[in-house]
């Protein structure tokens, strides 16, 4: 990919789609790249922000991940979860081969 | 009993008690005026009647037995991102079109366990990604105020919904003003809580650390009764807070005697429309005839909390659409030839323009060799935003504004998405910040279409800015005002 100054490609558009799993076409691959250099046109003023020796945010509240007792509190729904999923069998999730 | 909906919903939580009419014939009225009006709007995916008359009766009956709630048998729509179990929960996608949750969101137990009839499920941006409402796989609402004009969004359904009135309350979530800017364009009172408030489990995830569901309603009063009961400790959430729950109904009869209300000035600067300025500058000083007092404040990472927030939540939503893989619910490509070909047809076909957009941008923000220079910066802008806000609140109460920079803007306007995200720049540093902040109808435009004053309040400080929002209800008629379709006339 190239580097953050430069805008993306098509071709960056491919890869980063691999990574996330969308298969785009050759003609969305470009509409993209072209909106995403736009989005990301945005954050050139974050560089501009002094951020010196400031720690990361990740959430609201500074909290301890809280923990509960290692006990059961769910009772087993496997047919009722299943039964919204596109193919199962014998309780497995059916998926193409993956071994050959 | 024809004007059932005309009544405020202290009036009608009155009938219900006195027995003027019942929870049956309130539900049966708003289900009239879904079918009859909701045709233009499209402001629900899913309408239960059935369901509805079925809670509606149960309400009834536990009136009879002295068991009622404040808003026992009192209508409800409820965002389509909330779980709700047997009910089609589509978040707005195609993706989730064929998913009948298996299971309740909290909010929607919450809801049930106070004796609400819920009438549907609203329409929304796909996965609350949008502020237009044009992102759904269902298509566009329309605002009732002028049904060439958005509702906004992602709550867009919810508002246009309770601005028809279609419903007397809705629920709605926000993650970068998803409940505030649609109650601003659709004349409404809307409240997006404290971070960790209200309990986040089987609310579908957009961005993990921002979201927030809330109350929408015609005032501070309904906001009030619908956050009693959404609000609370919920140890299925792992970022619920455990923090005593105010008297939210209660707590609205306060002097603003002494209130001082922080004015930042870079939400009065370039972009902002002179209608929407000068109706904000006639709210405040009706707040201030009310006894409070202005002090000019300084919020200056304002600007670039639309950067920060345009990586963070991206880059949130697309860990958290990873779990979209067509394998164990939702939508699944025809005849995928391998593992790889099923997930990345699944995703191409099940998710819209706009998710895909922040899923690449996301993905591309957390990608190795990118990681630091974007999401890292926005984490550290994150916290400088916060510290901003911190600061102000040494010298202010509670801060005012606009909520959005203009009002209700027309369909399809607004083509080029970094124009729609400019829009948000007055609500999403109280996203990243996890604070509450409530949109309260202050007034019209020449267009005769609403504008929404914005009051921001430190954590946990919901019961004060549902106050100052009622104390000025109890002065103002704008929150009275009703859109020309829920007047029965031509928007």
């Amino acid at each position: 990919m190239a580097d953050s100054s430069a805008p993306l490609t098509a071709a960056d558009v491919q890869q980063i789609a691999l990574l996330a799993r969308l298969q785009l076409s050759e003609a969305h691959q470009a509409a993209y790249a072209d909106s995403l250099n736009r989005v990301l046109g945005l954050m050139d003023s974050l560089a501009r922000v002094d951020t010196d020796g400031v720690l990361p945010m990740a959430s609201p509240h500074d909290r301890a991940q809280p923990l509960r007792d290692d006990v059961p509190t769910e009772p087993n729904r496997r047919a009722d979860y299943q039964a919204v999923a596109p193919a199962t069998q014998d309780g497995l999730y059916l998926v193409p081969k993956v071994i050959e | 009993m024809s004007e059932l909906h005309l009544l405020s919903l202290s009036e009608q939580i009155k009938g219900l008690a006195s027995g003027q009419f019942s929870s049956v014939e309130l539900t049966q009225h708003y289900l009239q005026r879904i079918t009859n009006l909701d045709p233009q709007l499209n402001s629900f995916i899913t309408v239960t009647p059935e369901l509805a008359l079925e809670q509606a009766a149960a309400a009834d009956q536990r009136r009879a037995n002295g068991k009622a709630t404040a808003l026992t048998g009192i209508p409800i729509a409820q965002k389509d991102i909330f779980c709700t179990q047997g009910v089609k929960t589509s978040c707005g996608s195609k993706m989730l079109d064929n998913f009948i949750a298996p299971y309740n969101a909290t909010v929607i137990g919450q809801s049930n366990a106070a004796g609400l009839v819920m009438l549907g499920k609203t329409n929304m941006d796909e996965f609350a990604m949008g502020s237009s409402n044009e992102n759904s796989f269902y298509g566009a609402v329309k605002n009732p105020w002028a049904l060439d004009r958005v509702p906004g969004g992602s709550s867009g359904g919810a508002a246009a919904a309770v601005a028809a009135d279609l419903a007397p309350l809705a629920s709605g979530t926000d993650t970068g003003g998803s409940i505030r800017q649609p109650a601003s364009f659709c004349g409404l009172t809307g409240l997006k809580p404290t971070y960790g408030r209200v309990s986040r489990f089987g609310m579908i995830a957009y961005a993990s650390s921002l979201d927030q569901g809330g109350p929408m309603a015609r005032d501070a009063f309904g906001c009030a009764q619908l956050l009693q009961v959404m609000a609370g400790h919920d140890a299925k959430d792992s970022t619920s807070v455990d923090q005593p729950v105010d008297d939210y109904v209660s707590g609205l009869n306060q002097s603003l005697q002494g209130l001082r209300i922080g004015i930042p000035k870079q939400y009065f600067a370039e972009g902002l429309d002179a209608e929407v300025k000068t109706k904000i500058e006639t709210a405040l000083k009706q707040l201030e005839a009310l006894g409070a007092t202005v002090v000019e404040i300084n919020l200056t990472t304002t600007e670039a909390a639309i950067p920060a927030y345009y990586l963070i939540a991206p880059a949130e939503a697309s860990s958290n659409l990873s779990r979209y893989d067509g394998v164990r619910y939702g939508y699944r490509c025809d005849a995928p030839k391998d593992l790889t070909d099923l997930y990345m047809r699944s995703r191409a076909e099940g998710f819209g323009a706009e998710v895909q957009r922040r899923i690449l941008i996301g993905t591309y923000a957390l990608s190795a060799g990118y990681y630091d220079a974007y999401y890292l910066k926005a984490q550290k802008v994150r916290r400088l935003i916060q510290q901003d806000f911190l600061k102000a609140f040494e010298q202010c109460d509670v801060i005012a504004g606009p909520t959005a920079p203009t009002t209700a803007y027309a369909l399809g306007a607004k083509q080029d998405p970094v124009s729609m995200y400019l829009g948000d720049i007055y609500t999403i540093a109280v996203n990243l910040a996890g604070l509450p902040a409530i949109s309260a109808p202050c007034g019209l435009d020449s267009e005769q279409l609403p504008i929404g004053l914005q009051l921001i309040g430190n954590y946990w400080r919901e019961a004060q800015l549902l106050n100052i929002a009622h104390q000025y209800q109890q002065q103002t008629d704008w929150h009275r005002q009703r859109a020309p379709l829920a007047r029965g006339q031509e928007a």
